[in-house]
């Protein structure tokens, strides 16, 4: 079976939807040379809710700017969804970001002056998506976080925890075949940082691969599996054989006395 | 991304920043709207001039008597102009539809106990032609009258309102200097030139018959004041000119490198003379305005780059999302375009405004030409692709990650 070298064989059915070989990062700062990463390989399948953990420094912020194509290795190679993104130009590499990856950030990077269905309606528009659909797939996604009857709201007349689920929307717009979260609940207090979990376990459920970079252990125990990286090197990829259950926890909790979505169908 | 979701992003962009975006477009307003209005008013001149030369006639060459002053002093005597120096242009200079020699003076009206003063032409049937002028009531001058000199006369309108009021002056008699004639024709109105000068205010006799009222040169029985030619077209008159100078220069013996004792005037000289003056006003007015223009648009690339920077983490996001870098560029080169245009719109409805304005007030003719405004439009738009090339090639180089961690 002639396939491509990256995916092996056997993972066919299975294929990695991030795989790194032998990635490694080096950035010139100041006089010297920083190695953010010093040779990383690991894949990470479809269906998958990944917690990448690690103290600042460790690697970790750029192991996701190159999983997310957002910058390209120094060496070894990056494969999103079996191609090879190691050697792309910034618009080849604006291209993949627009059609595989979706974006969730710390500060939520909300356009400030534009409705929730707009700032949803954005990534469509560099996707070249017909205007016709525009709005009636970013309105999907705002039903699909909760945010289904908020459409007209700006972002000032948002919580925190509701702007991050127009952002989560903004992100799976698309269709990506990857979310990739950066602190997602970073900016958030404890109870929606739940409820924003809780989410992100409800649509892994529905399919969708996840990786969140954070340092906060809370988090990742939310996640399936677990990589720990230290001094731009994985130390440590663990599964999680039994994740928190965000749904019962937060069902436990005395009822909220704050926003929250609606209830999601 | 497509254009129009860049002109809507623009102009989002702008509405934001409404105040900031007004001034900075100031420069661009007060350019427009300096070259708006003085274009307006020079080409409603220009218009005006142009219409009074051609309801004087068309393709006109003024052949008069002429002193060549040199330092205030007269260098040589007037010529004395013929009747047969106009036989001889029409005889010899080709591309000649018809000459006409006048004598020209004022004269005293006279009508039952009606009188006015007016402008007399004695003119012969030619004259009719290179004028233009038509008759509204009667007729013209017969040749035979024209030949032997009848006592016969055509009234422009303001002399025949003058002697008779609303009524048909045809086949009224009047004296003019004391000579009797008999109207047999009312002129059709040529209204004023651009002089304030009313050109209704004419009779027309018999060249013979104006000797006899204005009186008679004893050295040259057959003298006339000035010949009237016109041109076959426009594209002959200045050979035409050249042709007829030669030709008088032999008949007055004027030997080689003499001075002309004569003048030949095309008119569409004085037309050019008229708007010359508006047209160096013009320039000028450019010139200052050009100036405030590229102010302007430094002005623009100086707000898109502060606009740049302070959306650096827009611009990451964007990028993050899946912009490339072209759709960047292209985002802030509209937003820079619209500005530009908004600014020259805003310009042209000043410049319109301040250009009737102003012609009300000073009473100068005003015309607003579609091909300016487009032009305007045009050059807006050049100044926001020119001055907003580079702030948004800078947005769009930026580099992803760097932009979305700016604070």
């Amino acid at each position: 079976m002639a396939e491509i070298q990256t995916i092996p064989p056997a993972a066919a059915a299975d294929r990695p939807v991030i795989a790194c070989r032998d990635v490694a990062k080096t950035y010139a700062m100041g006089g010297g040379v920083v190695q953010a990463l010093r040779g990383v390989s690991l894949d990470i399948f479809a269906g998958e809710f990944v917690a990448v953990m690690g103290p600042s420094g460790s690697g970790k912020s750029t192991l996701m700017n190159l999983v997310g194509c957002l910058d390209t290795p120094s060496a070894g190679r990056v494969a999103i969804d079996g191609e090879d993104v190691s050697d792309l130009s910034p618009d080849q590499l604006s291209d993949i970001r627009s059609r595989r990856i979706g974006f969730v950030f710390q500060q939520f990077n909300l356009l400030r002056r534009t409705s929730a269905l707009e700032n949803v309606m954005m990534p469509l528009m560099y996707a070249r998506r017909p205007v016709t659909d525009r709005a009636e797939r970013a309105k999907r996604c705002l039903g699909m976080v909760g945010l289904g009857s908020r459409t007209d709201h700006f972002p000032s007349q948002l919580s925190g925890g509701q702007q991050q689920r127009v952002a989560i929307a903004r992100a799976l717009v698309n269709d990506p075949t990857l979310l990739l979260a950066d602190e997602p609940t970073g900016a958030l207090d404890t109870r929606t940082g739940m409820e924003i979990l809780e989410l992100f376990q409800r649509l892994n459920r529905q399919g969708i691969t996840i990786v969140v970079v954070t340092h906060d252990p809370e988090v990742a125990a939310a996640a399936s599996r677990v990589l720990t990286f230290r001094d731009g090197r994985l130390v440590s990829d663990r599964r999680n054989a039994s994740p928190r259950d965000l749904a019962a926890e937060l069902a436990a909790l005395p009822p909220a006395n704050d926003e929250a979505g609606e209830a999601v169908a | 991304m497509t254009i129009i979701d860049g002109i809507r992003m623009a102009l989002a962009a702008i509405r934001a920043n409404a105040m900031r975006s007004l001034l900075t477009v100031l420069g661009i307003v007060i350019g427009v709207a300096a070259v708006i209005t003085m274009v307006a008013m020079g080409s409603g001149a220009r218009d005006q001039v142009q219409q009074q030369v051609s309801s004087i006639g068309a393709n006109l060459i003024m052949v008069t008597p002429g002193v060549r002053r040199f330092g205030g002093v007269a260098v040589s005597g007037n010529a004395i102009l013929s009747e047969e120096d106009a036989a001889a242009i029409i005889r010899e200079v080709p591309g000649i539809a018809a000459v006409a020699p006048t004598r020209s003076g004022n004269v005293q009206l006279v009508a039952g106990n009606a009188n006015s003063t007016s402008r007399l032409e004695g003119i012969t049937e030619d004259y009719m032609v290179a004028r233009e002028w038509t008759i509204e009531s009667g007729r013209s001058l017969s040749s035979s009258e024209v030949r032997t000199g009848g006592q016969v006369v055509l009234l422009g309108q303001t002399v025949a309102r003058e002697l008779f009021g609303e009524s048909d002056p045809v086949g009224q008699s009047i004296r003019i200097n004391r000579t009797p004639a008999t109207v047999v024709g009312l002129l059709k109105s040529k209204g004023q030139t651009s002089f304030g000068q009313d050109q209704d205010r004419i009779v027309m006799v018999p060249l013979p018959t104006s000797r006899r009222i204005l009186g008679n040169s004893r050295i040259q029985p057959r003298r006339v004041d000035t010949i009237t030619v016109k041109a076959e077209s426009g594209g002959r008159l200045g050979t035409a000119v050249e042709d007829i100078k030669d030709l008088l220069r032999q008949r007055l013996r004027i030997p080689p490198g003499g001075t002309d004792t004569f003048e030949v005037r095309n008119l569409t000289e004085f037309l050019s003379a008229a708007t010359e003056a508006t047209q160096t006003m013009t320039m000028l007015v450019s010139a200052v305005a050009s100036v405030s223009l590229l102010v302007g648009g430094i002005g623009i690339m100086n707000i898109m780059l502060v606009s740049v920077t302070e959306r650096t983490r827009e611009i990451g996001l964007r990028l993050a999302v899946g912009a490339r870098r072209g759709d960047i560029l292209l985002q802030f080169l509209v937003e820079a375009v619209t500005l530009c245009i908004i600014g020259g719109a805003i310009g042209i409805g000043l410049g319109i405004g301040l250009a009737y304005l102003i012609g009300n007030l000073a009473q100068w003719p005003v015309l607003v030409q579609p091909n300016v405004i487009v032009m305007s439009v045009l050059i807006s738009a050049a100044i926001g692709v020119f001055f907003g090339f580079w702030p948004a090639r800078r947005a769009a180089r930026l580099d992803p990650i760097e932009a979305l961690r700016f604070e």
